[in-house]
């Protein structure tokens, strides 16, 4: 196996419907790599399956020297994969910290027994993990939400709370299901600058699926193209927005020249 | 208001504000005082209180931080009053019984929560509830163990060779077991397992992403609400003093479940608040029953009608619960002629047709 993270001949079939097929491709360390695509061409169902949420119906995926085809989706986060939802997955009815500090969970190794009685070891870790997760406050400019409820917040706000909650976990591949969906210009621009900081202060490799093509293009190594669960094109993020293959998958044949 | 906060450590403290420590204290002073002024009756209607209390704050557990529904709580109340009350007639002593009948209530909780971790909400419901009626129909029927329809008489329980008998006892009993069980979930609620409650109980689905493991926390968490519940069972023994399985029913399933909804989900206090309005109402209606007109006050069924009435009407028009009033009662003095409808307002959630189940 070649690569940081690689995927072999992926694929995911619901029924007769093959959502993905025969997706190969390799992350290197430290890379940011999108997947872009029409909707539904298999760019979250290639994320479920590297989450665990779905087993993948054939091909192999291996992370930093792990076979995590079919481990157990909860030791994800403790092999150091984190990732975001497209529709944002929160704990809404806790408090924004609680949410960073759930992010801490992979971390955790008190016993049940000690938590019971909140022992001295459980309030050391309890300490750890706060200050952890005000690190990531500070990074992400988030102080002054840290006692409001996830619910009050506003979506803009939110999604960056959960890209705060995926660092927490201390990945070192971060998945990102489209980070701009929902976001003003703005936002949208600050979500790139965190996206460039993560990767090269924290050193994070990261696979994003994004739509916004700016933002791809602003933060991306590489991209790979997807339609109908295959991959159309990979390379440059110029190379494969003049890619022929993907201007039609995505406009529906070929552009026409105006003289 | 909040002084500024200086370390990490203040954030982890159980008294987190200033009148905690005076406030709770009194309440606990005032509480140990009870039995010397108030007649009999009073002492045994706030046990019960205490003993619901106990019960509500296991089923808060689980329903309120967890968002798993049970409908077949009263069972492992049963399971603890008759383990506690059978050890006790075979000579094992009050303070190895109690513990005892809280862990055979949390093994039950144990082999009722792995057959049920995959289901949720409605299911999860269908299943402790049918999970309640085999334990009844068990003690019904296995009649060397509880004595069936005849019933099973409990002992009186004795601590250092004395004997702890009448209201006063069951009363002290009850007020120690809820504050240490108060203690242990507040405990739960501010380490690494009360968040992954919350969590599981938001979104099972990043959860797992998290690294929670889902089969894991939940039958834990089963576990130690139906510890807490059977705790509860064994003083519910004491203060009835003669247990009889058909007691254990479906009914008190469903008051358990009102103690949490009408208190509040999601809140200790409420689950307190919820025991304390569910175990008094009885005596409420008994006090109107003669005034009623129409001699409503006779008909058969008042008392679980009224239950279902008022559980209904607090889902519609008060889904916080007691706590939730409280709550916007105490916000309304503070910000006195500033108080605004919008400030519990909550906004809607986002595409949520789209969530992963």
């Amino acid at each position: 196996m070649s690569g940081y993270f690689s995927s072999r001949d992926l694929a995911m079939r619901f029924g007769g419907i093959r959502a993905v097929e025969g997706v190969s491709f390799d992350v290197q360390r430290g890379e940011v790599f999108s997947i872009i695509g029409p909707n539904g061409a298999g760019k979250t169902t290639i994320f479920n399956m590297i989450s665990r949420i779905y087993t993948p119906s054939g091909g192999t995926l291996h992370f930093d020297g792990h076979d995590i085809t079919r481990i157990a989706p909860h030791r994800i986060a403790g092999l150091g994969i984190a990732r975001t939802f497209q529709n944002i997955e929160l704990f809404a009815n806790a408090s924004l910290l609680q949410n960073l500090l759930i992010g801490r969970h992979c971390h955790s190794s008190v016993s049940v027994l000690s938590q019971l009685g909140f022992l001295p070891n459980v309030r050391r870790a309890e300490v750890e993990h706060r200050k952890r997760a005000e690190e990531v406050i500070e990074f992400l400019g988030l102080q002054r939400n840290r006692d409001q409820l996830i619910a009050n917040l506003p979506y803009g706000v939110r999604k960056v709370v959960e890209l705060g909650r995926a660092l927490c976990t201390q990945p070192k591949l971060l998945l990102l299901d489209e980070p701009s969906s929902g976001l003003n210009v703005e936002e949208t621009d600050e979500m790139a600058f965190w996206i460039e900081d993560i990767k090269k202060d924290l050193g994070i490799t990261i696979i994003m699926v994004e739509h916004d093509m700016k933002l791809v293009s602003a933060v991306s190594d590489r991209v790979m193209a997807l339609n109908q669960g295959r991959i159309l094109a990979m390379g440059t993020s110029a190379q494969v927005q003049s890619d022929p293959e993907v201007i039609r998958a995505y406009i529906g044949g070929e552009p026409e020249v105006v003289s | 208001m909040n002084r500024l906060k200086t370390s990490y450590e203040q954030d982890l403290r159980l008294a987190r504000r200033r009148w905690d420590v005076p406030c709770y204290g009194l309440l606990l002073v005032a509480l140990l005082l009870v039995p010397q002024f108030a007649s009999t009756f009073y002492v045994g209607e706030i046990s019960f209180v205490f003993i619901y209390s106990i019960a509500g704050v296991g089923l808060m557990l689980l329903t309120g931080y967890t968002g798993l529904v049970s409908l077949g709580h009263a069972a492992f109340l049963g399971i603890g009053a008759y383990a506690n009350a059978i050890l006790l007639a075979n000579g094992v002593p009050f303070a190895l019984s109690l513990p005892l009948s809280g862990l055979i209530a949390a093994f039950a909780g144990v082999v009722i929560g792995i057959p049920t971790l995959r289901m949720s909400g409605l299911y999860l419901a269908i299943a402790t509830l049918a999970f309640g009626s085999i334990v009844i129909l068990v003690g019904e029927k296995w009649h060397s163990l509880t004595g069936g329809f005849d019933g099973f008489p409990v002992p009186h329980p004795s601590v250092l060779g004395y004997v702890l008998e009448g209201p006063s006892a069951v009363y002290y009993m009850a007020l120690g077991v809820l504050v240490a069980v108060l203690l242990v979930a507040m405990n739960i609620l501010r380490a690494p397992l009360g968040r992954a409650m919350v969590a599981i109980r938001d979104s099972e689905i990043s959860a797992q992403s998290m690294g929670i493991n889902l089969a894991f926390y939940k039958t834990v968490v089963f576990a130690i609400s139906a510890g807490i519940t059977g705790l509860a069972g064994a003083l519910f023994g004491h203060y009835v003093r003669h247990l009889a399985p058909d007691s254990f029913g479906i009914l008190l399933s469903i008051q358990l479940v009102t103690i949490v909804f009408i208190g509040g989900l999601g809140s200790l206090h409420g689950a307190v608040f919820g025991a304390a309005f569910v175990a008094m109402l009885p005596q409420a209606i008994a006090l109107v029953r003669d005034d009623l007109p129409f001699g409503m006050g006779r008909l058969p069924g008042l008392e679980p009608s009224l239950f279902g009435l008022i559980l209904v009407l607090v889902i519609m028009f008060e889904p916080s619960g007691i706590h939730g009033r409280w709550l916007k009662t105490k916000r309304w003095f503070k910000s006195f002629p500033l108080h605004k409808r919008a400030a519990f307002r909550r906004q809607k959630t986002y595409a949520k047709s789209d969530r992963l189940r």
